[in-house]
C-alpha cells in the first residue's frame, strides 16, 4: 500500500531529522551538519557547489505579483551565487497548501513555501516543516527573529517554537468612501459599533442602489467575523491549539451583531457578501464603507475616482483585527537545504526588501525596521492611507488557527453562514459548531 | 468456440502452437483494456471499501483500524445528510427539466429549414466548453448588482438578488448552469431517436387524420420512450459526478448547501486530508452508482419485454 | 406541420437560441472591457476598449502556452491509446466465444456504472504510490481503456457480414489483416464519433486533473483557468478572467462549428440509442 510507505517514509525522515535536530540543539553542532555547513558554503568542497531550492508561492488571480516574486527571487539568485531558487505558482492558499500537503506525502515537498500562517498546526502535525529557532541559532540569527511584529508571531509560533516567518501578512480594516460621508454630513470614519450602525443607515438609500456597509461573508467567513468577537473583549481562539470559544458568550454577542447588520438594521445586502466582489461594490459606488484586506489597498486605490480613507475597524469594548495572510515555511529537507532556505527567508524579510514588498502589494511589512526605510517614508508621505494597517497592529490579535485548522475554520465559517442565513440563531449556531470543533479537537492532547 | 480464423497458408510444422494462439487471441487482445481497468476502476472500489475501514487523517498519521466506526458517525451526521439531500435536489433539479428542455430543443432542431444548423449550435455548444469555463462565465452572470442578471431585473425594475449567496437561491442557480451547459446533449440523442421515427406508422395517422399535437402525445413521446430511459440514466450519473462548478461558484456554500457527495468526497480528501472518511464517501457513492445502474438495466428490460 | 405553426416553431426556437448564447456573448463583451473603469461592469456598454489588454494579462498571469500544450498531449495521448485498446478489445467480444468472457464483460460494465470521477481519492493514491504526481501520464492514466468505446466497437463489429471475414481468409489473410482491411473500414464511423465524445470529454476534464497535477509542467487548461478565478486579495477581476474564459473555451467553439455536422452525424451513425 503506497500510503504506508509514504508515512513510513515521513516517519523515518522524521526521526532522522529529530536525532540530527537532537544533535545540534544542544549547542554542540553535529559533525554530519557541520558537512552540511561548509557544503552549503561552498567554501571548500568543489568551489562553489549549488543549492537549489524549490519555493512554492501562492498566486492567485493577479499577473503583476508573480512577475514580482520572479523578480525578488533572480535579484536573490544574482546575490547569491551558492542557492539557486526556483519559484513555482500554485494557485491560491489552499490550493497551493493542499500541493504542498500532496508533494509532502509523496516525499517531494518543497524546500520554502508561502502558506497561511494559520496551516501551522496542519504542518506541524504532519511532521513536514522544521522550527526556526535551531536554524536562526546556528546561523547567529536570533536577533532577526525578535525583529518581528508581536502580534504577527502569535500565527508563527507553537509550543514555544517558531515554526514559521511572517512574511505577506495583513489584517482586516475599514474602507470608507470620503465622498459620500462629506455628502451624508459624516465628518469622520465611525469609532464605535453604535456610530458604525448610525453612520451606515445614513448612507444606505432604501432603494438598493447604495449600502453604507459590506463586510464579506464568503470563503473566509470566520476571518471576517473574528473582529467582532476581539472588539467584544474574547478572540475565538487562544494560546491552546487544541481549543476554540465559539459558545462564549461574548463570541455569541458579537455574531449577533455580525447578524444584526444586515437583517435588522438592514445596513449591508442580504445573503452571503462575495470576498471578491466587495472592492468592486465599493469602488463603483455602490457601498460606502466595506471591511477588507489592508492588501486590497493598492487595488482600490487605482480603482476608485473618489476620496479613499482608511480607518481602525470600529471598536465595542476595545479596537481588534485578526492577523491574516501568509508565512514562510521552511520544509524538513537536508540540513544545507535548510540552511539555504534560512538564507532565503532572511533576504526576503530584510528591512529593504520588506519594506519593498508591502509597498508593491499592499502587504503590511512585518518588521518595524520596513518602516524606517526612506523609501517606505517617501511612499507613506504619498499615500497615508498605508499606515492605518501597521497602527492597528497594536490591537491585533491571533486568526484561528488549531490543529485541523481548515476544518475547524469550516465549521465557525458555516456557522455564521447559518446564522447570517437565519437557518440557525447565532447561539445555537456557535453551539453546535462548538461542540463539532472539540469533537475533532478531543483528539489533540495540545 | 473460437471463430477460428483459420490460415490455409500455416506450415503444417506448428499446428499445436498455431491453435494454441487461436486459444489465447482473445485474452491477450483483451488484456491491456482489461488491466488498466483492474486497476484503475475495479481496485479502486476495494480500495475505498477497505480505506473507509481505517482512520487515515491529520490526528492519525498512522491508519488506524476503525470497522465501521466512521459509516457510523457519518449516520448520525447532519452535514452527511444535508450533502445527500443536497445531491437528490440537484438530480431532481437538473434531470427532468434537461429531459424536457433536450425533447424541446431536438423538436425545434428537427424542423427543416435554414434556421436548423444555427439553433443545433446555439443549444449544443454549452456542451464543448469546459464546466470550469461554464460556471465561470455564470458566476459573473450572477454577480450582485453589476451582474448581467441583476442588470436584467433591474431593467425591469426588480430588486437585485444575491443568487450565489443565499441558501434558497444558490442550488436553484447552480443547477441552472449544470442545465444550461448539459441540455445539448441530451438533445442529440433525442435528435437521433426523432430521425429513427417509423415513417409509416405516421403516414397512418396521417390516413386517420390525427392532428400534430396528438401525434406528437400518442405518438413520438410513446416512441421516444427507449431514449428517454437512457438519457434519464446518463443524466443522474452526470448530477453525481459533475462538481466542477462547486469549485468555481460556491465552494459547496453558503452553510454547505449546494455541497453535492463528489464534492464532500473531494474536500474531505483534499482539503481537509481525511482519507478514511473519504474513502467511506466514495464507497456510498459507488453504491448509489452501482445501484442506479441495476435500476435502469431493470426498467430497460421491463420496457422491452413489453 | 402546416406553414403558420411551422413559422412559429422556427420564432420559439430562434429566441431560445438567442437566450442560450447570451452567456458567451457577454462574456466577449467584458472581455473587452477596460479594467480600470469602475463604470465598464455595470452597464452594457461603458468602458469597452478596441484592445486585446485584458487577454494579454490573463495570458501573462497563467502559463497558458503549457497548459495548451499539456491539454492536447493529454487528449491526443489518452484517444490514440484508447483507440488501439478499444479495437482490440471490441473485436475480442465481437468475434470470439471463450471462457471467462461474461466475467471480463463484468469489468468493463462495472466503468461504465462507476466513472472514473467517482473514484478520485482511491486512484489519486495509486498515482502517488507509482510515483507519477504532476505527471500528464497520470491525468491519462484512469482513461486509457474505455469501456464505451469497446462497447461501440464491439456492435459495429458485430454488424459486419462474417462473409466478407471469410473471403479475406480465403485469400489468405491473417487475422490483423483482416482487422485492418475488413473490420476497421467499416468502423471507421464508429471511431471518429468516438473520437469526438472522447476528445471533448477529455478536453473539458477538471476534477481528476485538479488532484494529480501540481506545476504548469503538467497541468491543463481547465485547472490553469480555475486557478485565474481564485481571486485573492485584490478582488474580482472580471474583465480579464472573461478573456481567459475565451483563450480557454475559443479553440474548441471554432472546432465544434467546423465539425458541428460531423459531430451530430457520427452520433447518429454509432447506432447509440
Amino acid at each position: 500500500m503506497g500510503i504506508k510507505r509514504a508515512t513510513w517514509r515521513a516517519v523515518a525522515l522524521s526521526a532522522a531529522t529529530v536525532v540530527a535536530l537532537a544533535g545540534c540543539g544542544g549547542g554542540a553542532t553535529a559533525p554530519a551538519n557541520q558537512a552540511g555547513n561548509t557544503a552549503g558554503g561552498g567554501g571548500t568542497q568543489g568551489g562553489g557547489t549549488v543549492t537549489n531550492l524549490t519555493f512554492d508561492f501562492p498566486v492567485a488571480v493577479s499577473g503583476p505579483i508573480a512577475q514580482k516574486v520572479q523578480a525578488l527571487v533572480q535579484a536573490f539568485n544574482d546575490s547569491h551565487p551558492n542557492i539557486k531558487v526556483t519559484a513555482n505558482f500554485t494557485g491560491d492558499y489552499t490550493s497551493t497548501m493542499t500541493k504542498v500537503q500532496t508533494a509532502f506525502k509523496a516525499g517531494s515537498p518543497p524546500d520554502v513555501a508561502v502558506l497561511l500562517s494559520t496551516d501551522l498546526f496542519t504542518l506541524k502535525d504532519m511532521g513536514a516543516i522544521v522550527p526556526v529557532d535551531d536554524l536562526a541559532s546556528q546561523a547567529g540569527a536570533t536577533d532577526w527573529l525578535q525583529s518581528f511584529y508581536p502580534a504577527f508571531m502569535k500565527n508563527s509560533q507553537a509550543d514555544g517554537k517558531t515554526w514559521s516567518i511572517p512574511f505577506q501578512r495583513s489584517t482586516l480594516v475599514l474602507y470608507y468612501n470620503k465622498d459620500l460621508f462629506q455628502k451624508a454630513g459624516i465628518s469622520q470614519p465611525p469609532q464605535t459599533w453604535d456610530e458604525l450602525v448610525a453612520d451606515a443607515q445614513k448612507l444606505t438609500k432604501p432603494d438598493g442602489s447604495q449600502w453604507g456597509l459590506e463586510i464579506p461573508t464568503s470563503g473566509l467567513t470566520y476571518w471576517e467575523f473574528q473582529p467582532f468577537a476581539i472588539e467584544n473583549g474574547k478572540n475565538v481562539v487562544g494560546d491552546a491549539a487544541n481549543k476554540v470559544y465559539f459558545d462564549d458568550p461574548k463570541v455569541v454577542e458579537a455574531l449577533q451583531f455580525f447578524v444584526d447588520l444586515p437583517n435588522k438594521y438592514k445596513v449591508e445586502p442580504k445573503g452571503l457578501i462575495n470576498w471578491a466582489t466587495a472592492p468592486t461594490d465599493f469602488t463603483t459606488g455602490k457601498a460606502a464603507m466595506i471591511y477588507h484586506s489592508s492588501g486590497s489597498l493598492a487595488n482600490i486605490l487605482q480603482q476608485a475616482k473618489f476620496n479613499v480613507g482608511v480607518a481602525f475597524l470600529p471598536k465595542k469594548e476595545q479596537f481588534g483585527t485578526p492577523t491574516g495572510g501568509g508565512n514562510l515555511y521552511i520544509f524538513k529537507t537536508t540540513p544545507e537545504k535548510e540552511k539555504a532556505a534560512l538564507t532565503f527567508a532572511q533576504w526576503l524579510t530584510s528591512p529593504d526588501n520588506a519594506a519593498k514588498w508591502s509597498m508593491e502589494t499592499g502587504y503590511i511589512a512585518v518588521t518595524p525596521k520596513a518602516y524606517d526605510t526612506q523609501a517606505m517614508k517617501d511612499y507613506l508621505a504619498k499615500t497615508p492611507q498605508g499606515a492605518v494597517a501597521r497602527d492597528q497592529l497594536q490591537y491585533a490579535d491571533k486568526e484561528l488557527a488549531t490543529h485541523e485548522g481548515q476544518q475547524v475554520q469550516q465549521i465557525l465559517s458555516t456557522a455564521c453562514q447559518e446564522a447570517l442565513t437565519g437557518k440557525k440563531t447565532p447561539e445555537q449556531a456557535l453551539k453546535d459548531a462548538q461542540q463539532k470543533a472539540d469533537q475533532l479537537l478531543s483528539k489533540y492532547s495540545s | 468456440m473460437a471463430s477460428a480464423v483459420a490460415d490455409p497458408a500455416v506450415p503444417a510444422s506448428t499446428p499445436s502452437g498455431r491453435r494454441r494462439w487461436i486459444r489465447l487471441q482473445p485474452y491477450l487482445m483483451l488484456l491491456p483494456s482489461a488491466a488498466f481497468l483492474a486497476v484503475f476502476t475495479l481496485w479502486p472500489m476495494l480500495k475505498a471499501a477497505a480505506g473507509s475501514l481505517f482512520y487515515n487523517d491529520s490526528a492519525h498519521p498512522q491508519p488506524e483500524f476503525a470497522g465501521f466506526a466512521i459509516y457510523q458517525s457519518l449516520w448520525v451526521d447532519p452535514e452527511f445528510r444535508q450533502v445527500l439531500a443536497n445531491t437528490g435536489w440537484f438530480i431532481l433539479g437538473t434531470v427532468p427539466l434537461s429531459l424536457v428542455l433536450g425533447r424541446l430543443f431536438a423538436l425545434l432542431v428537427n424542423q427543416p429549414g435554414v434556421l436548423s444548423p444555427v439553433l443545433r449550435a446555439a443549444f449544443f455548444h454549452p456542451v464543448v466548453l469546459p464546466m470550469v469555463s461554464a460556471a465561470s462565465i455564470w458566476l459573473f452572470l450572477y454577480t450582485p448588482q453589476y451582474g448581467l442578471i441583476d442588470q436584467a431585473l433591474a431593467g425591469f425594475g426588480l430588486g437585485q438578488v444575491n443568487w450565489l449567496g443565499q441558501p434558497g437561491t444558490a442550488m436553484w442557480a447552480v443547477i441552472l448552469t449544470m442545465i444550461w451547459k448539459q441540455v445539448g446533449f441530451y438533445m442529440i440523442f433525442y435528435l437521433a431517436g426523432l430521425q429513427n421515427l417509423p415513417a409509416d406508422v405516421y403516414e397512418a395517422a396521417d390516413l386517420d387524420g390525427a392532428g400534430a399535437v396528438r401525434k406528437f402525445f400518442s405518438l413520438t413521446l410513446p416512441l421516444l420512450m427507449p431514449t428517454t430511459l437512457f438519457v434519464t440514466t446518463i443524466a443522474i450519473v452526470n448530477a453525481f459526478q459533475t462538481v466542477d462548478h462547486l469549485y468555481i461558484m460556491t465552494q459547496g456554500g453558503p452553510n454547505n448547501s449546494t455541497a453535492t457527495l463528489l464534492y464532500y468526497v473531494y474536500q474531505q480528501a483534499f482539503t481537509f486530508n481525511d482519507f478514511g472518511k473519504a474513502s467511506a464517501l466514495s464507497a456510498i457513492l459507488i453504491v448509489l452508482l452501482i445501484l442506479c445502474a441495476l435500476l435502469q438495466n431493470w426498467v430497460d428490460r421491463r420496457v422491452h419485454y413489453q | 406541420m402546416r406553414g403558420a405553426g411551422r413559422v412559429a416553431l422556427q420564432f420559439v426556437g430562434l429566441v431560445v437560441a438567442v437566450f442560450w448564447c447570451i452567456p458567451l456573448f457577454w462574456t466577449l463583451l467584458t472581455a473587452f472591457k477596460s479594467p480600470d473603469d469602475p463604470d465598464a461592469l455595470t452597464s452594457l456598454f461603458a468602458g469597452l476598449q478596441p484592445s486585446l489588454q485584458n487577454f494579454a494579462m490573463a495570458w501573462q498571469s497563467a502559463s497558458f502556452a503549457s497548459y495548451y500544450l499539456n491539454t492536447i498531449v493529454i487528449v491526443v495521448g489518452i484517444l490514440v491509446v484508447q483507440c488501439v485498446f478499444i479495437t482490440l478489445a471490441g473485436f475480442a467480444f465481437a468475434r470470439f466465444e471463450f471462457r471467462g468472457k461474461n466475467i471480463l464483460f463484468t469489468l468493463f460494465l462495472l466503468q461504465l456504472m462507476v466513472p472514473a470521477s467517482a473514484l478520485i481519492g482511491p486512484n489519486y493514491t495509486t498515482v502517488r504510490s507509482l510515483g507519477l504526481l504532476d505527471t500528464k501520464v497520470a491525468v491519462m492514466l484512469p482513461y486509457v481503456a474505455s469501456a464505451m468505446g469497446t462497447f461501440w466497437m464491439r456492435q459495429t463489429f458485430r454488424q459486419v457480414p462474417r462473409e466478407l471475414e471469410e473471403a479475406a481468409v480465403m485469400d489468405g489473410a491473417r487475422w490483423w489483416q483482416v482487422l485492418w482491411h475488413v473490420y476497421l473500414p467499416a468502423a471507421r464511423p464508429a471511431l471518429s464519433a468516438f473520437a469526438l465524445v472522447s476528445l471533448s470529454i477529455h478536453w473539458n476534464d477538471f476534477l481528476w486533473p485538479l488532484v494529480v497535477t501540481n506545476t504548469p509542467k503538467s497541468q491543463p487548461l481547465t485547472v490553469g483557468l480555475s486557478l485565474l478565478t481564485q481571486m485573492g486579495e485584490t478582488g474580482a477581476q472580471w474583465s480579464m478572467i472573461a478573456a481567459g474564459t475565451w483563450i480557454v473555451i475559443l479553440p474548441l467553439l471554432v472546432l465544434f462549428l467546423i465539425f458541428q455536422r460531423q459531430f451530430v452525424n457520427s452520433f447518429l451513425q454509432s447506432g447509440l440509442k
